[in-house]
């Protein structure tokens, strides 16, 4: 059961953000990459993490790529150019070097698998386990410091738009 | 049915629970359409549909067969694809997000729960992200309409419903800190010890956490006062000013199918979902498994309907908002307020431990 989802939403992954680099309309791009956001979803859901499935739907699918739609939308950016040629480099690093980091990522992953750790389809996380509590426990005992850590940062960053933004007004 | 193993038994029950509440939400959406119009006649002091059928009473039928026979005009300069698929986005998740609803007494029949499709243990985050899904219905039809006032329409629309989910969501906390699940049947059991007194809007002290999500509620679903994306007085018909026929008829169905599902999650959250108000008092009565299915729908029902009838009200009373001050309400108001909700929550729960 979970191998067909993730066969099916793996491939919808991929797919659409192959979609996202190949359409030329920002729109569709970022429509595509909603696809990928909500395939993600449902892969973390078939690995018994439902809470991150949830909160990948909510924060980056409803949030920020509703913020990129509506960006998109009010500059009202038209279809990308591309009869100007990019950088050389790109041109000839680009596809080699892609296809370098892919495969010393896979190896990585498939020589270091007993400590890297793996997870099982289905998850150990069953429902009998709340997924939000574990979490939460986590959070604010072991993993207490970079938690806050990154709320100033967040803090930081919104502060600083603010004041770049205070110029303009 | 001896015969059939479980899977079958879950796979068929599923099948007929999903077709109708499916069958029960339109036709809902349908009289809920009735109702507003006949209410609202009333509130500016006329009748409102009264020719087809007794008290107008078949007026929703004709609505339908009307839409579905109009010409479905199509605009030539549309982004084609994506004012095709807006529409279908906005129905679709304003119908999904009605799976998770419990609305009665758990009444098991062979291992399946008769009154709720799904009860997924992080039921409340999933209407969550169903409506934030929902989003994108109206910004791609505003945009692909290729439009000024469609774009206007979902432009304002979309920054409204992105600032007004923040209040919404921190509303939430406080019943889900009494109730210390995501899970809707879980919260509604939390609810369910002494009636009315064991509600989260009295017992649970969370009026000011329903006063806070009503109005949220009401700007997600774009209905009045906040209904500046369809304000007409302004930009003709808003998103939806290029869409006809079915395809405008599906906005209409999602505005309305979101309106009961926002109802339903308001009596699920705040006033005890399918239980008494009385609490055991009246339990001998109906007595049986139908009769305590029966009595728990239909307090269901009723607080739904209570909550129509105020969207109703209130859309017959209250003048639209100006675009800054629901920016100001939303962010300036609502917001801090439901944070303060959620520490004094928080503290009173810690309080009594």
């Amino acid at each position: 059961m979970e191998i067909v989802l993730f066969i099916i939403f793996g491939l919808l992954a991929v797919a659409g953000a192959l979609n996202l680099l190949f359409q030329r309309h920002p729109i569709n791009s970022a429509l595509s990459l909603v696809v990928v956001m909500m395939s993600l979803a449902v892969l973390y859901w078939s690995l018994g993490a439902e809470f991150l499935a949830a909160a990948q739907v909510i924060v980056y699918a409803g949030a920020i790529m509703v913020l990129f739609v509506f960006v998109v939308m009010l500059l009202n950016a038209g279809e990308e150019d591309r009869s100007a040629s990019g950088s050389k480099i790109a041109t000839i690093a680009g596809i080699p070097g892609a296809a370098a980091i892919f495969c010393l990522l896979s190896f990585v992953f498939l020589s270091e698998r007993q400590q890297l750790g793996f997870t099982s389809l289905g998850g150990y996380l069953s429902s009998a386990v709340s997924n939000i509590s574990e979490i939460s426990h986590t959070l604010f005992t072991s993993l207490l410091l970079p938690f806050e850590v990154t709320s100033i940062l967040i803090l930081v960053a919104i502060l600083g738009a603010v004041v770049l933004a205070r110029k303009e007004l | 049915m001896n015969h059939l193993t479980n899977f079958e038994i879950f796979l068929l029950l599923t099948i007929v629970k999903i077709a109708v509440v499916l069958g029960i939400t339109l036709g809902a959406v349908a009289y809920t359409v009735l109702l507003e119009r006949k209410v609202l006649g009333r509130l500016q002091n006329r009748w409102g549909p009264s020719r087809v059928g007794p008290f107008g009473l078949l007026q929703p039928l004709v609505d339908g067969l009307k839409l579905f026979l109009k010409e479905d005009m199509m605009p030539l300069a549309v982004e084609r694809p994506l004012f095709i698929l807006a529409p279908i986005i906005a129905l679709g998740c304003a119908l999904i997000s009605i799976a998770v609803v419990p609305f009665g007494a758990v009444t098991m029949v062979r291992g399946v729960d008769l009154f709720q499709i799904a009860n997924l243990n992080i039921g409340l985050l999933v209407i969550l992200g169903v409506t934030s899904i929902g989003v994108y219905g109206i910004a791609l039809s505003g945009w692909s309409s290729n439009s000024k006032y469609s774009l206007f329409g979902s432009l304002r629309s979309t920054a409204q419903m992105i600032s007004y989910e923040l209040a919404l969501g921190l509303s939430l906390v406080g019943v889900v800190l009494r109730a210390q699940s995501l899970s809707l049947r879980d919260i509604v059991n939390s609810q369910a010890a002494h009636g009315a007194r064991s509600w989260n809007v009295f017992g649970g002290f969370q009026f000011i956490a329903l006063f806070i999500y009503l109005m949220a509620a009401y700007a997600e679903t774009n209905r009045s006062p906040f209904d500046l994306s369809e304000a007409e007085s302004e930009l003709v018909a808003g998103y939806h000013t290029e869409y006809s026929s079915m395809k405008f008829a599906m906005f209409f169905m999602a505005e309305y199918a979101n309106m009961i599902t926002v109802s339903c999650v308001a009596t699920l959250l705040f006033l005890g979902g399918a239980s008494s108000p009385f609490g055991h008092i009246f339990d001998g009565f109906a007595s049986g498994i139908v009769g305590t299915a029966l009595f728990s729908i239909f307090w269901f029902v009723a607080k739904v309907f209570s909550f129509l009838l105020l969207y109703i009200w209130v859309r017959g009373t209250l003048p639209r908002f100006r675009y800054d001050q629901l920016m100001a309400f939303g962010w300036k108001f609502l917001l801090p307020v439901a944070m303060v909700n959620i520490l004094a929550t928080a503290l009173a729960f810690a309080y009594h431990g």
